[in-house]
């Protein structure tokens, strides 16, 4: 390319000064030669020759401002070539039509923003049906937890548990119990007090074609490797657009623990929730527990599995089949109901449970539907919900701004707006840090009442 | 202001190590396609074809060459941050693929969805093309840490720059990739300047070969700008990892001729010195006078492989340019697999 074209030194350059040249006619010059140099109001700026050749004409003056990005500034000529094998540098076009580029892209642009395709939609799955008279064992929410880490890691060699305290201390929280005894040190693997480095370390292993279960100790501690967790295992497989991918799960217990202050009681629920690429599932029950974190652990997508250390020891009966996995996505309708929509999730479902049980023997028939996954959200048996009862309460121990409850009030108001009679109230922790004393602790966190007092509000009861 | 002096000092072997003329005359083809890509993609970058950032690997051709020689490509993980172009071009990725993710293209290696700082290989075992700096040192530990667990034998060789270098999360896979004996290089690529900071002014000590020291993890400095001493220095590094001793750091001593990214403004050193790194230590002209010397290459065959590298460079322009973009149904793909 005999032409040498004003170029730009940043996306949003579209003129410049030419300040300096720095060759003259006649001059030889190859490429990496440096041949003016320019200026904007952020830079100096080289511009090297890219071809090798013969300086045969300067086109701008040196000093000249205000040059449009991609006007002809220099005609380089290749030995061997002539002038007029290039005559465009004869017309050399004014600078007012000079970004030709610039203008190109945008008229391309501009058909494709305006008909941005839809996003396609996801089907969730239905739990599976159980046989016929199937077992049920009491078990509590740790040992379901428990019981799929142990079934996964004897069915795929590729699974591991690495994280604090996992294999010598039998977890912080006990969830890892007897692990490191059935699959040894390789596979049951503490770590250092190392968040943010366990993290990425697991996601270069994943993408290496391990399936790791990382733990933390909480999830506050795992701001610490948050940027892992988005930057490098949710974004992963879009930007290689498609090659690269990071099966794996981040678990531990998520949400406010008991007077341990704002750095210790915290719900990520709606901050991971946030974010396309990761799939996020927060249960209630001991059956979802064990079904959905079998299936976390099966998924080819990172996983964050948010459990509740409240939670950790409260039963439930989890059906005793060969191979217990849950469909991720699906909401599940823990109570039929005709009068009033209550939505919730993990610890949150304990609140609503029980408000639930005051409200039906008072007379209001409540639909309870417990989320267990956040994302993807199951927005299908809500919408059907609120269609049929025409009110929604949600509940959840996060803040209300930009919570789980608001998301479900979006999507509410746009695809059942008419269904409503009464506006969605949300249930949420107070907006504040999580304090410590006992009496400021119970007050920041819902509660039953308040669920009560919501559904009373949508109800129109008083 | 003032500036440190060009000159390096080496802590590598005394004895310059000596390479075949076959490999003087791989290791020039590499340098020169790296070299020939990026200018390419600098001028590509000025008329718009190319947006955002886009950082060139000029000047610091000789330190993934002479690694990349000295590892076995398709079975070693390499891994580095957001000046990638030269890697995945050394590890034999395919240039058209590389210019057309660059310009942001269907045909691109990310099919046009990673940009400049984000493209991958399973197939070539290059795991990106990392935008978060240091990011790519816990990651890179992880490679190590599957090929262990794996038993494969492979090893992981994880570049970050002297900015990098200054990373948290650095140190705490130092720690475990010493700890858990893990096949990890950590190659330091220090060039001198986290974007516009001299290591003079961001670390408080600058022989960065040194920073593992308190995990027991060796370390060499190498004289980046000689692709023998690289090569040489990175034998070294990957067998020590290969035998199962856990990791090994090798600070290379580059220089990038232009800028952090294309819109540097490049107030912070002095003209003077890139040009006594460009006439004096230039890891290609290194290169090309020894083969000369020898007599391996001669001026007209040096020449004709000049014009295959261009017409390689200008095939992957071409291509960059004229392919469509993305559907844009794409825009919707790759966000999560369907189980």
């Amino acid at each position: 390319m005999p032409q040498i074209l004003m170029p730009a030194l940043s996306p949003t350059m579209e003129e410049g000064k030419l300040s300096r040249w720095l060759v003259k006619v006649g001059d030889k010059v190859k490429s990496g030669d440096v041949l003016a140099e320019i200026e904007t109001d952020k830079a100096t700026m080289e511009v090297e020759s890219v071809d090798e050749g013969v300086v045969t004409e300067l086109l701008i003056a040196e000093g000249t401002e205000a040059v449009k990005v991609n006007t002809p500034i220099a005609l380089v000529l290749a030995e061997g070539e002539t002038a007029a094998a290039a005559p465009a540098a004869k017309t050399a076009p004014e600078p007012s039509e000079a970004p030709v580029v610039v203008a190109e892209r945008a008229a391309e642009a501009a058909p494709a923003a305006a008909s941005v395709p839809a996003a396609p939609k996801f089907e969730a799955q239905s739990d599976p049906d159980l046989p016929a008279g199937v077992e049920m064992v009491e078990m509590t929410v740790r040992q379901a937890l428990n019981e799929a880490m142990a079934e996964e890691l004897r069915r795929d060699k590729d699974v591991f548990v690495m994280g604090e305290e996992v294999a010598e201390y039998q977890g912080a929280y006990k969830v890892t119990q007897n692990l490191l005894q059935e699959f040894g040190p390789e596979r049951i693997i503490d770590t250092p007090i190392t968040e943010h480095g366990f993290a990425g370390l697991a996601v270069g292993a994943a993408f290496a074609g391990l399936k790791p279960i990382v733990e933390f100790m909480t999830w506050n501690f795992a701001m610490q490797a948050i940027d892992q967790i988005i930057n490098s295992a949710a974004k992963q497989l879009y930007m290689s657009g498609g090659q690269v991918h990071a099966p794996m799960v981040f678990r531990g217990p998520n949400g406010v623990a008991s007077r341990v202050g704002a750095q210790h009681s915290q719900d990520y629920s709606a901050w991971y929730s946030h974010v396309p690429g990761l799939t996020v599932i927060a249960p209630y029950s001991a059956a979802d527990a064990k079904g959905l974190l079998k299936a976390a652990i099966r998924s080819p997508n990172p996983v964050v599995f948010l459990e509740n250390e409240i939670l950790y020891g409260s039963t439930g009966l989890v059906p005793q089949v060969e191979d217990f996995v849950l469909p991720i996505g699906k909401a599940r309708i823990a109570r039929k109901g005709a009068d009033v929509t209550i939505v919730s999730f993990s610890m949150g479902m304990r609140y609503a449970t029980q408000a639930t049980e005051k409200l039906v023997a008072a007379g209001i028939d409540v639909e309870l539907i417990d989320l267990r996954t956040l994302r993807p959200l199951d927005s299908d048996t809500v919408i059907e919900s609120v269609k049929k009862t025409g009110r929604l309460v949600t509940v959840e121990e996060g803040w209300p701004q930009g919570g789980i409850g608001s998301e479900l009030s979006a999507r509410v108001m746009e695809q059942a707006f008419d269904y409503l009679d009464a506006p969605v109230i949300r249930v949420t922790g107070k907006d504040v840090p999580m304090p410590y004393a006992a009496n400021l602790e119970k007050l920041a966190l819902p509660n039953v009442d308040e669920v009560i007092a919501a559904v009373n509000a949508v109800t129109y009861r008083s | 202001m003032a500036r440190k002096a060009v000159a390096t000092k080496v802590k590598t072997q005394p004895n310059v190590p000596e390479l075949t003329n076959e490999q003087e005359l791989e290791a020039y083809r590499e340098m020169l396609l790296i070299r020939r890509f990026e200018e390419k993609a600098g001028q590509m970058y000025g008329m718009g074809l190319i947006g955002g950032f886009c950082h060139l690997y000029i000047g610091q051709e000789a330190v993934v060459t002479g690694i990349t020689m000295a590892s076995e490509k398709g079975k070693d993980a390499q891994i580095t941050g957001y000046r990638d172009h030269g890697h995945m071009l050394v590890m034999g990725l395919d240039p058209k693929g590389v210019m057309a993710e660059l310009t942001g293209r269907s045909g691109g290696l990310s099919r046009g969805k990673g940009g400049s700082m984000h493209m991958f290989s399973n197939e070539h075992r290059f795991y990106g093309g990392n935008g978060i700096v240091g990011a790519q040192a816990s990651l890179g530990t992880g490679l190590a840490f599957a090929s262990k667990y794996k038993g494969d034998g492979s090893v992981s060789l994880a570049y970050f720059g002297d900015g990098a270098a200054n990373q948290g999360q650095v140190y705490e896979s130092f720690n475990m990739a010493k700890l858990w004996k893990l096949p990890v290089v950590f190659i330091i690529e220090n060039n001198k300047y986290a974007m516009g900071t001299s290591i003079e002014r961001s670390s408080a000590t600058t022989d960065f070969s040194q920073r593992g020291a308190s995990f027991d993890i060796p370390g060499e400095q190498v004289d980046g700008m000689d692709v023998r001493m690289v090569y040489d220095a990175a034998k070294r590094a990957i067998e020590h990892a290969r035998s199962g001793n856990g990791p090994y750091i090798l600070e290379m001593l580059t220089y990038r001729y232009r800028g952090h990214s294309m819109s540097d403004p490049a107030k912070y050193r002095s003209k003077d010195e890139v040009t006594k790194y460009r006439q004096e230590r230039d890891p290609i002209e290194q290169v090309k006078a020894r083969l000369l010397e020898t007599g391996f290459a001669t001026e007209e065959s040096l020449k004709t492989l000049e014009s295959e590298i261009r017409a390689i460079v200008t095939e992957a322009a071409d291509f960059a340019t004229n392919d469509p973009e993305p559907d844009a149904a794409e825009l919707w793909t790759d966000i999560t697999i369907e189980a």
